[in-house]
């Protein structure tokens, strides 16, 4: 017998699905032979193909085999040795801050995740009890799912800085520095660590100066998004220069940190948020209103993916293994930017193209209009972004010159 | 600089605060009876076969790692639906459900908070048991709801309070969220019989209810699946369109890999298209998508015949060691000298059993004599073991003499 009152739910609208999403969709379910997918963010073999770190194989074959381990709740804020090390892992094992029992963690459901902890603590805690009016500023453009993370949080003024220039294609930094001048004083800023997602734009260490400068005298909060440490240079401390350098100046900080893609753990939901905070005693109170967010959002996280992240990280000898894997990521990413450009230039595709290897990390901005990104999707079956942003991944030997000779087209026949 | 240096210590978890309170106890005749892990008869966490077995076949399969879909493995989701209503139900085989993973029971209750709070347009009052399961109040209360009770538990009968619960619920008003539990009732252990459920059933049509099931036990209440599940399918077929929280942590064990599912049963397969819709944009800036491993494992139990047949047997097998642990309880109180009436030991279900201890016995319970438990007088029957119920109950009667 089915209900025939009315539904409570009749008036729920259609949501339009997330983009980025919908670009894979419609990807799979395109049967042009030569199609190309630039969307979504995964890394992928130079056969096109994901790739499971050969280290996270290893780990997890011992893991499968050890008798003495059980699926039992991790504690709410996560498995210890994964916090601490993957805390290390950002502001480096010898920082002093870390030596000073002032940095704690909590583990979380990916990036996103730790990104949703911190915006939820911030709203209750910071800038006074509850001010859902503290201005929250993520990157133009940024990933389009900060917005949304904070909003949800409560925040009710969450706003743009500046930071793509689009006519040089690089970074605005006097706009960028403009904004923090001029913003309300304790507004949180979402800063890219590296690899800035979706420009591959990322500041020099002496911008990154000017602006650490400008936050500090305006006691702007610093709330760092690294999804790419590690996967941006090849190198971890290479990655990581701008947290610590903040971090180094005395900032109380978040840095939401994700092992989706340098661990290539994407669907384990790995995570973690570093807590740097004044001292041991203000960070053991921040930790303990972080388990009661936790308690009413997932309880505790899961366990799997951490735990291969943590063996990995507290062994010499997978470490290094690990780092190796990274390395083979990024520069294969490093190669497809040079293979593009050097196509690019020797088809005489209009414009300049040095940017695809100034940008840095799995996005590239290329610049390319929405008329012209949808030429190259419907007519040439190549996937990318609206945005003009590609997932250098998606870049192969095989496919490159078909890509190469797509943007061409899109450049010279669409305006 | 302005710090955080204002703000206060948050309280240590009323649950889990337990289990940390017990680690640092040095008695060797300690008790965890506390947080709802089931233990084998030595006390020790138990995997499942069929979990061990199944992490075989995923490990031979080699497979990527790559982002799952924003609502979850869909393999999963199809068969932790099927689990819940049945194989042959009307509600799958019209589509008219949306079913999504979630980071277990928690996850669930928490994404369905979030949809109640953004689209119902009915009150924002959920009403909840009395009493209920700890988190459920900060669950509903951070997503924007507001918490209110019907009677539910008889403290002078230790059992379930049927008229008031019936008078409660007829006050409710119309189009409020009511939240039942499927089976196992957290923290009391107390269910109502088929026939009251019927007349809940009844009455909560006529009050125009909107039902929200917390499942969290489905096997682990009678060894049954199906049973346990009876009262969830019961108000499908009467009509109502139900929220459904399922877990997987205590039936398959699978605690800490966060395996849930979340179901809303629609008017019809076009209006669970749009509820569909607006679920992925609650997950989406929550944790963009849910974890595999735990999904994977529980997906290829239900739907691997030999590994379903062995874990609806292990699934009897440790409901059947609660229910033996229930009468050896009562056995020893007996033996101890108890002049108390016991019954509801035997007559509650489930993990839990709400012992009827008051918060002094229970304090006392766990100086004197190192049993942790809640200030409420709940015990996880899992925490007890053959090695020690005999224990367990001297210090029960020593503090209820």
């Amino acid at each position: 017998m089915v209900c025939t009152a009315m539904s409570l739910f009749h008036e729920v609208p259609q949501a339009a699905p997330v983009a980025v999403f919908k670009l894979s969709q419609d990807f799979n379910n395109d049967q042009f032979p030569n199609k190309v997918n630039l969307g979504v963010g995964a890394y992928r073999t130079d056969e096109g193909k994901p790739w499971v770190l050969p280290v996270v194989k290893k780990v997890e074959k011992i893991i499968v085999n050890d008798d003495t381990l059980n699926h039992e709740y991790l504690p709410i804020l996560g498995l210890p040795e994964f916090r601490s090390s993957a805390s290390m892992i950002a502001l480096g094992d010898d920082s002093p801050a870390i030596h000073d029992n002032r940095v704690g963690a909590v583990q979380c459901l990916g990036g996103t995740g730790a990104l949703k902890m911190g915006a939820e603590f911030l709203r209750r805690f910071y800038n006074g009890n509850n001010n859902t009016n503290t201005p929250v500023y993520v990157s133009a453009p940024t990933w389009e799912n900060h917005n949304a993370v904070f909003s949800n949080a409560g925040f009710e003024d969450v706003r743009p800085y500046k930071y793509w220039d689009a006519e040089n294609r690089g970074l605005d930094l006097a706009g960028f520095l403009g904004d923090l001048e001029g913003c309300p004083e304790h507004s949180i800023f979402v800063l890219h660590a590296c690899a800035h997602n979706p420009t591959g734009t990322d500041p020099t260490r002496e911008q990154w100066m000017q602006i650490a400068e400008v936050m500090m005298r305006r006691r702007l909060f610093a709330f760092f998004d690294s999804a790419y440490q590690g996967f941006a240079s090849g190198d971890l401390d290479k990655d990581a220069w701008a947290v610590r350098y903040f971090v180094s100046l005395g900032f109380e900080m978040f840095c939401a940190q994700s092992f989706s893609k340098n661990f290539g753990l994407y669907n384990e939901r790995v995570g973690n948020l570093t807590i740097v905070a004044r001292d041991a005693n203000n960070l053991k109170r921040v930790l303990s209103q972080m388990e009661k967010i936790v308690r009413t959002t997932w309880s505790n996280p899961p366990s799997q993916g951490a735990r291969v992240v943590a063996v990995t990280l507290n062994s010499p000898v997978l470490f290094t293994e690990w780092k190796e894997n990274v390395k083979t990521m990024a520069d294969r990413v490093l190669l497809m930017r040079a293979q593009l450009k050097a196509r690019l230039q020797s088809l005489g595709t209009p414009g300049t193209w040095e940017h695809i290897t100034d940008q840095i990390g799995m996005f590239s901005f290329t610049g390319l209009n929405p008329n012209q990104v949808e030429y190259m999707v419907k007519e040439k079956h190549v996937y990318l972004m609206a945005s003009g942003r590609i997932n250098m991944c998606g870049l192969t030997t095989r496919n490159i010159d078909y890509v190469a000779e797509s943007i061409h087209e899109a450049v010279t026949r669409i305006q | 600089m302005r710090g955080l240096s204002w703000m206060q210590m948050g309280p240590p978890d009323p649950i889990l605060g337990v289990t940390e309170a017990f680690k640092r106890d040095t008695n060797p005749k300690k008790m965890n009876l506390g947080v709802g892990a089931y233990r084998d008869d030595k006390g020790k966490p138990f995997v499942l076969s069929c979990v061990r077995k199944a992490e075989a076949l995923i490990a031979a399969k080699q497979l990527d790692k790559e982002y799952l879909p924003i609502g979850g493995l869909g393999d999963f989701t199809k068969a932790c639906a099927q689990l819940a209503l049945g194989a042959n139900n009307e509600v799958l085989s019209s589509g008219r459900n949306i079913t999504v993973q979630t980071i277990s029971g928690t996850g669930s209750l928490r994404i369905g908070a979030n949809f109640l709070s953004r689209f119902h347009g009915g009150s924002r009052d959920v009403y909840l048991p009395k009493p209920s399961w700890g988190n459920h109040t900060p669950i509903f209360r951070d997503a924007g709801m507001q918490l209110k009770a019907y009677r539910y538990y008889d403290p002078s009968t230790c059992g379930f309070d049927f008229r008031g619960a019936l008078e409660d619920i007829s006050k409710i008003p119309e189009q409020s969220v009511i939240l039942l539990h499927a089976c196992a009732h957290n923290p009391t252990g107390v269910d109502p019989k088929q026939e009251q459920w019927k007349e809940i059933s009844d009455i909560v049509k006529k009050r125009n209810l909107l039902v929200f099931f917390d499942m969290a036990y489905q096997g682990f209440a009678s060894g049954d699946i199906d049973r346990d599940a009876w009262a969830v399918r019961y108000f499908i077929e009467q009509g109502h369109n139900i929220l459904l929280s399922q877990s997987f942590a205590k039936n398959m064990g699978l605690y800490g890999e966060r395996v849930g599912g979340f179901t809303v049963v629609c008017k019809d397969i076009e209006e669970s298209k749009r509820v569909e819709s607006q679920l992925k944009i609650l997950i989406r800036p929550i944790y963009s998508n849910p974890p595999m491993n735990g999904a994977r494992i529980a997906t290829t139990i239900l739907n691997t015949p030999e590994l379903r047949l062995l874990w609806l047997e292990e699934v009897h097998g440790m409901a059947n060691r609660i229910i033996k642990m229930r009468e050896q309880l009562v056995a020893g109180l007996k033996k101890s000298g108890s002049s108390h009436n016991w019954q509801h030991v035997i007559d509650q279900i489930g993990m839990f059993c709400f012992t009827g201890l008051k918060p002094e016995q229970v304090e006392r319970l766990t100086k004197e004599f190192s049993v942790y438990m809640t200030k409420d007088g709940r015990i996880s029957m899992a925490g007890i073991s053959s090695g020690n119920v005999g224990y367990l109950a001297e210090g029960i009667h020593a503090v209820t003499k």
